[in-house]
Formats: C-alpha cells, structure tokens, sequence
C-alpha cells in the first residue's frame, strides 16, 4: 500500500522542479482548455510561449513587453513573499499599487508644468508613501486589534478602485481634457516621465527598481537575521517569540515592504506603460503578482524567473487574442490553473511516498 | 419610496451574501478555511445564468449554479484534503482562476436578459398591509435562503452529523482516532459551501442585476468570509449581519439616486469601509474572536499512523 508520509525537511530537488512541471501540466491542461474552445491546442501554446520570443514578425515588438509587464510583476511579488514567509498575508497589492500611482501621479501634476530635476525623484517618494500608507491600515488594524490581515488588506482593494475613479472623474482630471476623464497624460511630460532608458528594451526605472529589490531580497533573505527571523515567524511562531521576534514587528515590517514596493510599481506604471491615471489604470498586477511570488517559490531569483514566464504569459496571451481569437479571459483562468497545479505538486516537496505492507490490526 | 420596497431592496441585497456566507460557515465549522468563495460565486453566477438561459428555467439555473459551484469547490477540497496544500493559498488560487474561468465562458452572455425569476404565490396573504409585501412577496431563493440558516442551525445543534462535523473542526484528530472519516466529512463540508456560494452568485445574476457582467461579484464572496466572523460562526447572526449589510447596501445606492451631496465613490465604498469596521470591532474583543472560532480552522490534517 501506498502512504503518504511527511518529510523531515522540504526536498530541495521537488522545490526547484515542482514549478516546471507545474507550468508543463499547465500547458497540457490549458491546451485541453483551448481545444475546448475550439482552438488548435497545439498552436494556441505555440503562440502564448514561442512566438513572443521567437516569431520574427512579432518579437522585436514583444520582446521589451515583456520586461515592462515582468517589471511591476517582479517588484510585487518580491515584497508579498517576504510576508507569505512569515504567514502574513497581504492580498491586497492591487490597492496599494493604485494608491502608490495616485500618490506619485498627484505629487507631479501639483508641480506641473515646472521643471526640475528633483520633482521625479520626489514623485518616486510620494509612490512609495502612497503605497506604505495603505498597507499600514491592515497592518495597523492586525496589530492593534488582531484584525484578519487578509479580509481588510482585500477589501481596500474596492475601496482603492473607488478613489481611483474619484481620481479620474474628478480630483486628478486634465483642466485641459475637454471634460474626458483621466489625468494628464505623465508619460508626455519629460519631467515626471519614466521613458526606456535603453531605446527598444523596455527597460524603465521600474524594471531596474525590481531588479535592485531581487538582489536586495536575497541577500537579506541569505545574509541576515531578519530573513531567519521571518522563515522562523511563519514556520515555528513560538519559537520565534523565544528568540526575541515580536509578532507585531514582523507585521509591521512585512506590510512595509510590500506596501513600498507594490507603491514603487504603481508610480513607475503611471509614468511610463500606462501614462495617466484613468478609470481602468489597474490590470490585476498586485492579484498575478501572488501567483508569481508561489510559482518563484518565495524565492528572489524564482520570483524573477516567475515574473518573466508570467508576463510572458501576458503578452502570449494579448498575440493568441489578436491571431486566433482566443478570450482575453482564457490567458486569466490559465494563469489560476498554473497555481494550482504548482500547489497540488507541491506535496511532493513536503512529502514522499512510501511503499508499507499492511499490518495487521 | 416606501418602507415596503426599500425592506424588499434590502433583502434581495441581503440573500446573495447570507447564502455564501451560510456555506462558508459550515465549511469552516468543519475546519477548513476556504478564502475561494468569490470564486465559486462568479463561477455560480454564470453557471446558473447560462443554465437559466439555455433552459429558459431560472430554477434548473440555480440547480446549475449549485452544481458548479460545488464542482469548483471540490478542486479546493482535493487539492487540500488529498494533497495537503495550503488553505489559504489554494483559496486565492481559486477566486483567481473562478474570475477568468467565468469571464471565459460568459462570454456570449453578455447583454443577455435572463428569464425572469418568478415570485412565490402566497395568494390573498400578499395583500395583507405591510406585513404581505414584506413577509409573502418573495422569489423562492429568499425563502430557500433562510430555510438553509435554519436547517444548519438545527442540524448544528440538535444532531448527531452536526456534532460529529463540529468534533472535526474543533479536534481532528480526536475525531479521527474515534473513527470518523476526518477528510470525507471535511470534503462534503467544502461542497456545501460551494453549492451556497454558487447560490448566491446566480441570485445576484439572475435576480438582483439581473445580467452578466465579468467580476460582478465584485467582493461579495469577500464580504460573505467577513460576515462569517461577524456572526461568530453563529448561523441565525448570518441572517442578521447579511441584513444590516444589505441595509447599507440599498441605503447608499438611494442616497447616491436621491443625488446626496456626497460624492458618489464615498457612497460606493461605504459597504467595504463598514465591512472592515465590523471585523475591527469584532476581533478586538479578545474573548469573544477566540472562543468562537472553530479550533482547527486553517489547519492541515495528515492522519498518522
């Protein structure tokens, strides 16, 4: 008889291949998906993993999308999985991106139309403000009250959608829009622009910001005591109350970072890809970015490897819409699919299967 | 407008909530926190609202819409009764794919005018003062809604299933080493849950909007989880909570109609805001939060031995 049996420690080998055979399994059962939609299976996954990359009618157009979708992707995710380490879960990126952009974007548009070479940094700042403050509600409210961190940090997603709109309609609207909504247009104004800063790479402030945060992420995930204290917080929370980890601390600390960074990726989004505030300025970022950080492992170089395959995703996604007609929603519930099949693999790297003769009872 | 149709607006706002909520309580009674439920929801509104179109039956609808969203919820069940996984992981997992999945295939629905849910005939004791419009002037799903709070309650609290489904959610393994069968009850628990939060999802597209848009849940399935801890894992306090909320709901959609001068995305984000103002009050009393909670809430069961 077959039985499961737990694992002293998580198997290295099963952690690093569990997401490739996730994002295979993925590809088969979307594929099954797309069959069902009446979609040739085979040309479908052709076009959402291959063409972007190597289609020479496409790639050169694709290539540096992908790096301006991986980007805000990347930086997210990096900043939600230094809480999923410690089970503190902030769910609710998507909020404190928008309040990042809405921060960062109202910043600049009040110096519009000076000129000096402080304001971008300055927009930069507020972003990140922006977005800390609107993770501090859940993190605040968890500390204080023990509040479910993940009901609240959700719920102000909505919440944050609203102001947006308010933003949009009313507060941030172009005075030289004739009436549409949306905000100036950032993106054309050189000082608070966040251009490419290599022409044809689709590499902006926001993609180099994600790559400092990797490295940072990892060095102190590897090299100092906070990323111990973290592991220590999820895995063994007496233990870590032992050796002196306050619990509100790593609250406090695991909604900072991610608040930040998701904040950073509102307002590089907003100076750059999007442009403007408008009503749809949020495209799921902070939601997709959950995904990554599981499929990265919680790991920094996984979470940059995940960011890239997804946004890869994204863009396949947008080419099999425009070439074969594939629903845009079709590349969203591929996306849950792969999360799933990573969770349902990842027994193997917390368990083994043992062969056992039955004995007798 | 009358206080006879706003307590009518109230409690269509009311029972998309109170019946995923309903079912969140049951599966988490059992142990299992299943954060899927917006998930299931959409996936039960276009499930019950294609069923209902093809069919032109708004019941087969909500039997489909029950169906599917107890067919969601069993990839929740396998994925974390049979391999272990996180729960709160594979919940979000499955609120993600359940908002794509349905914006998938509702595609063709878009713009679609569903057939009409009928109201039950209660003949002449509608046409009682206030008390008709109020009581017998309903769809079947209210009365069915209700009727669920009160089957829960009593099998909570009067039968042997409802202690044995408490036993699992508040010692797993004492329950498992007394013979009963920890993850198939825990399985069935999930598909309640599932089957109630697809319920609600096709009230709201076949009754309350009644139309398909993508996300129209729009944070019900979130709202139903706070309502949960709201009532303290205590069924009749789902009726109540899903009615003060349903209250807010209908409230503020007539301040913003009657023009208010308030702005109108302060009025849309007040059900969100007083959702999170209820969670803080409630979890601040100490006592309360953690006597109430099922015990092994969250918790993975990995039978040894």
């Amino acid at each position: 008889m077959l039985r499961l049996e737990k694992r002293p420690q998580p198997s290295r080998l099963w952690t690093a291949l569990t997401p490739i055979l996730a994002v295979l399994a993925t590809m088969v059962a979307g594929g099954l998906l797309f069959a069902a939609l009446g979609k040739n299976p085979v040309e479908a996954i052709r076009v959402i993993f291959f063409d972007p990359l190597f289609n020479d009618q496409v790639a050169s157009f694709a290539r540096p999308q992908i790096l301006v979708k991986a980007g805000p992707l990347i930086l997210i995710a990096i900043g939600l999985s230094m809480g999923f380490r410690a089970g503190i879960w902030n769910i609710g990126a998507e909020g404190q991106y928008i309040m990042g952009a809405i921060f960062g974007a109202a910043v600049g548009l009040a110096l519009y139309p000076m000129d000096h070479a402080l304001i971008f940094p300055l927009m930069v700042v507020a972003g990140a403000l922006g977005g800390w403050l609107w993770a501090m509600i859940p993190a605040i409210l968890k500390i204080a009250f023990r509040t479910n961190e993940i009901l609240v940090s959700l719920l102000l997603v909505y919440v944050a959608e609203q102001i947006l709109a308010s933003a949009a309609l009313d507060l941030l609207r172009n005075p030289d829009g004739g009436g549409f909504p949306g905000s100036r247009d950032l993106s054309e104004w050189d000082t608070a622009s966040n251009l490419e800063l290599i022409a044809g790479s689709g590499m902006h402030w926001g993609v180099v910001t994600a790559f400092i945060a990797v490295i940072a992420a990892y060095v102190m995930l590897s090299r100092h005591i906070l990323g111990v204290h973290l592991r220590l917080a999820g895995q063994a929370p007496r233990a870590a109350r032992f050796a002196g980890v306050r619990p509100g601390m790593v609250v406090f600390l695991c909604f900072t970072v991610s608040g930040v960074l998701a904040g950073l990726a509102g307002l590089f989004e907003v100076t750059g890809p999007a442009g403007q505030i408008s009503i749809d300025f949020n495209v799921g970022y902070g939601f997709t970015a959950i995904i990554v950080a599981f499929l990265g492992r919680l790991n920094p170089i996984g979470i940059l490897l995940a960011g890239l395959l997804m946004a890869l995703t994204y863009i396949g996604g947008e080419l099999a819409q425009f070439m074969l007609g594939l629903p845009a929603a079709a590349i969203q519930a591929f996306q849950g699919m792969l999360l799933f099949f990573l969770l349902a693999l990842d027994m193997l790297s917390n368990y083994r299967f043992r062969l056992v003769t039955r004995e007798a009872v | 407008m009358s206080p006879e149709l706003l307590i009518d607006a109230l409690i269509i706002a009311a029972t998309p909530i109170l019946l995923a909520a309903i079912g969140e309580l049951v599966t988490e009674k059992s142990g299992v926190l299943n954060l899927g439920v917006e998930g299931m929801m959409i996936v039960g509104a276009i499930c019950g609202f294609a069923v209902a179109i093809e069919s032109g039956s708004p019941a087969l609808g909500f039997a489909g819409a029950a169906l599917g969203g107890a067919a969601l919820s069993l990839i929740f069940g396998v994925l974390t009764q049979y391999l272990l996984s996180n729960q709160v992981a594979t919940g979000l997992a499955l609120t993600l794919f359940g908002l794509g999945f349905s914006a998938m295939i509702g595609q063709g629905y878009v713009g679609v005018v569903p057939p009409a849910t009928p109201k039950l005939d209660f003949g002449p004791l509608t046409d009682i003062p206030f008390v008709g419009p109020v009581l017998f002037n309903h769809d079947l799903m209210v009365y069915v809604g209700i009727a669920i709070v009160a089957g829960v309650w009593a099998t909570l609290r009067y039968t042997r299933a409802g202690m044995i489904l408490r036993a699992v959610g508040e010692n797993h393994d004492a329950a498992h080493a007394l013979g009963y069968k920890v993850i198939r009850i825990r399985l069935l628990a999930i598909a309640f849950g599932g089957a109630c939060a697809g319920l609600g999802g096709a009230y709201l597209s076949l009754v309350r909007v009644p139309q398909w848009t993508e996300g129209m849940t729009a944070g019900a399935g979130w709202i139903a989880l706070a309502l949960v801890v709201f009532a303290s894992w205590k069924p009749w306090r789902i009726v109540i909570g899903a009615w003060l909320f349903g209250g807010i709901t209908v409230l503020q959609l007539n301040l913003q109609v009657a023009g208010v001068k308030v702005p109108v995305e302060l009025l849309s984000m007040s059900p969100y805001l007083i959702t999170i103002l209820v969670l803080v009050l409630i979890s601040s009393d100490r006592r309360r939060a953690s006597l109430s909670a099922p015990a092994e809430l969250g918790r993975v069961f990995h039978a040894a031995g």
